[in-house]
């Protein structure tokens, strides 16, 4: 039940009381999954990303050190490594190939990392960025020397260093580019490929740090999230703002776009859910009160929402629907001879239609 | 003279009355099939035209008489209506339906689907393991520094004396210009649990912000309504060195959980019942309104009251999830008017 549920699942969500939720927005529903039974505040969830094979498994890091592997076919905890050698909680995890024996190597980024990411492109490419400490670029297959380090901007008109804090990092697709968002509400462009080190693009959006970043589908602007949880879009061809979602009242933990539809789920201190529509038009679709504070997410990018619940329930349905049609035919006989190329297919249709009637009345589970 | 002028003066507006309606019937007297005006008049007036309002006619005396005439006949029928409602249900006695529930803005509360239940075990778990578990297992006893903004008037220093009576083991420090984030350190190091500061704007205070100190969260509120003592009508004598008992009223979501947690964690648990002092938050309509009274039980169920310290109103501004860092801090709600006030029905604590 647990298990056919977890696949339906829509949001992963992880919290600070190291609880793993899963929604569902059709139904408008969580289910709640930790490790033990009880949840623990030692195992708040700071760091969610898929594991191997699709969205089958997801690979959780706790602030305890360990990175847990949940399946969502199964719906439970499989299992547990220790990651020791370092200090502080996770701030990004990535799926790996290729680097068998179970070895861990550890890179010297520097201290104060605020955000690592991977390059959903090319899956051995990693950006790490922090509090007064640059963006930089790794490879994980080569040496340890960074790819590429970012340099600070000029001074400013006062002469002075403007400090560096980089809150989040995302790969643009289909080039080396990176956008950052900061702790000083500014949202900078990075091109690793261009001659200077220096931003390509800077951008600023209000008055309080910016937390997360997420790219929108059609890849021409980012939507960044504050610690006021106010969210705004920004054209990143011209640095300008485009538009503001409403309704956060905490700061903005995580954000995430849906590769392919409209959406956008973000979570926060206020310990709720939302999914925004970002265009036509542009408001906030759904809304789950899951009732601790939210940490991190991941939003399943598949694209059949609205198709779930059907599969299980089909053969069950099929027999029965079938002693329903006998009936029908049973009583129309006189006039079914003469129509029966029509009954057939108003038949399926009925069928069609008493399957679709069904779906939302059913409890499955 | 005089008693003709007394006479109509004492007969009033109903002898204006039937004069204007006579007046009217005869400007009037062309539409006959009008409603007839109950009560007063004579059986030759009232012909109006349909679908005429009272707004309709130009003169303003007349149409001052013929408003305050249907004033008073709409309260007479109210009354009779009233009283026949009355009668029915003293008619019917103990069968009578209950009497109708009035609504009011809090009845019609919308429904918030962050109320706490009782029975919840991972809010009881959120709750039983956040910034001030240490309080309530126990562990910690409160210890409290209160301090304005810089260059307090009279008012507020008077306010923030009094705070110190009603607050057990508290102390009040002068700011001397010092910037929060480094008295936050100190505070810490010299084991103090809760900092207050009342903020003053042209010499009324008018904002108090409350932060739990070892890494707590940091509530900014509203000031509203301040008495100090003096102000105070039929108050009792000054409040005693007891500790005073806490009521919370109505915090009910998850948000007003964490803020009574907060206002409970500014007094020692072991409240002295010998004292009879009492702390009253009272929580509506997101205004939160605090009160400290003396009670006395004259019986089994009669208690007197004294209201004794500072009164005053709170409205949440935001709460912040660290110490105090209103700039770089993490916040956990912060109230938004322009989204948040949209409908009159909804409250968030």
């Amino acid at each position: 039940m647990a298990a056919a549920a977890a696949r339906w699942n829509h949001v992963w969500v992880g919290t600070d009381t190291g609880i793993l939720k899963g929604v569902n927005l059709q139904r408008k529903q969580a289910a709640n999954f930790t490790a033990s039974g009880q949840p623990r505040r030692e195992e708040a969830v700071s760091a969610l990303c898929w594991g191997a094979g699709g969205e089958t498994q997801i690979l959780v890091g706790c602030a305890d050190g360990t990175v847990k592997h949940f399946s969502t076919e199964e719906g439970r905890f499989q299992g547990q490594r220790q990651c020791p050698g370092g200090e502080g909680t996770f701030r990004g995890l990535a799926q790996v190939d290729g680097f068998g024996g179970g070895g861990l190597r550890i890179w010297k980024v520097g201290p104060g990392v605020c955000r690592m990411r991977q390059d959903p492109a090319r899956p051995h490419i990693v950006a790490t960025g922090g509090k007064e400490n640059a963006l930089k670029v790794w490879d994980l297959q080569g040496s340890e020397e960074p790819l590429f380090r970012a340099k600070n901007v000029r001074n400013d008109w006062l002469d002075l260093r403007v400090p560096v804090w980089d809150q989040d990092i995302q790969f643009l697709p289909e080039s080396q580019k990176l956008v950052t968002c900061t702790g000083y509400h500014q949202v900078r462009v990075y091109d690793p490929a261009s001659p200077q080190r220096r931003p390509v693009l800077e951008a600023t959006y209000g008055e309080y740090p910016l937390t997360a970043v997420t790219l929108t589908p059609e890849g021409n602007s980012v939507i960044v999230g504050n610690t006021h949880g106010q969210l705004a879009e920004i054209d990143l061809r011209q640095g300008r703002l485009l538009g503001c979602l409403k309704g956060l009242a905490g700061s903005v933990r995580g954000l995430q776009c849906h590769p392919s539809k409209p959406l956008l789920a973000s979570c926060g201190l206020d310990r709720v859910l939302r999914i925004h529509r970002i265009r036509n038009p542009r408001g906030l679709e759904h809304k789950v009160y899951l009732k601790s504070q939210l940490n991190c997410l991941l939003l399943s990018g598949r694209d059949n929402w609205e198709d779930e619940p059907q599969e299980p329930q089909e053969p069950n349905k099929v027999p029965s629907e079938d002693t329903e049609t006998d009936e029908l035919w049973a009583s129309l006989e006189a006039a079914a001879k003469r129509k029966l190329p029509d009954w057939e297919q108003t038949q399926g249709a009925l069928q069609a239609r008493r399957r679709k009637k069904k779906r939302p009345g059913s409890t499955s589970s | 003279m005089a008693k003709a002028g007394g006479k109509s003066g004492g007969s009033g507006k109903k002898g204006l009355k039937r004069k204007a309606a006579t007046e009217e019937s005869q400007e009037a007297a062309v539409g006959e099939d009008g409603t007839t005006e109950s009560g007063v008049q004579p059986p030759k007036t009232a012909a109006f035209p349909p679908g005429f309002s009272i707004s309709e006619i130009k003169n303003k005396q007349r149409r001052h008489l013929m408003f305050t005439r249907w004033k008073q006949q709409q309260r007479k029928e109210k009354l009779a209506a009233k009283k026949k409602l009355k009668k029915e249900r003293e008619a019917l006695g103990d069968k009578a339906p209950p009497k109708p529930v009035p609504k009011t803005i809090d009845n019609q509360r919308v429904y918030d689907e962050t109320i706490v239940d009782p029975n919840d075990e991972e809010v009881a778990y959120d709750e039983a393991t956040d910034e001030f578990a240490s309080y309530f297992n126990r562990q910690t006893s409160p210890k409290i520094l209160i301090t304005t903004s810089d260059r307090p008037h009279g008012r507020t220093v008077r306010l923030c004396e009094q705070l110190s009576t009603v607050i057990p083991n508290s102390h009040v420090y002068y700011r001397r210009g010092l910037a929060l984030k480094k008295i936050i350190p100190q505070c810490i190091s010299r084991d103090f649990t809760d900092l207050i500061v009342i903020n003053e704007d042209r010499k009324i205070p008018n904002g108090l912000i409350l932060s739990h100190l070892p890494n707590g969260p940091t509530a900014h509120f509203k000031m509203s309504s301040v008495r100090l003592r003096k102000e105070i009508k039929r108050r009792g004598k000054d409040p005693t060195e007891h500790i005073p008992e806490i009521i919370l009223n109505n915090f009910t979501t998850r948000l007003g959980h964490s803020i009574g947690r907060m206002f409970a964690s500014l007094f020692p648990h072991n409240p002295q019942f010998i004292g009879r002092q009492v702390a009253t938050f009272h929580n509506q309509r997101d205004y939160i309104f605090f009160r400290f009274h003396r009670y006395i039980f004259k019986s089994e169920k009669k208690v007197g009251i004294q209201e004794l310290g500072p009164r005053f109103t709170l409205k949440l501004r935001s709460l912040q999830k660290g110490t105090f860092d209103s700039k770089y801090g993490e916040y956990e709600w912060v109230h938004k008017p322009r989204e948040m006030d949209t409908s009159r029905r909804k409250f968030h604590l």
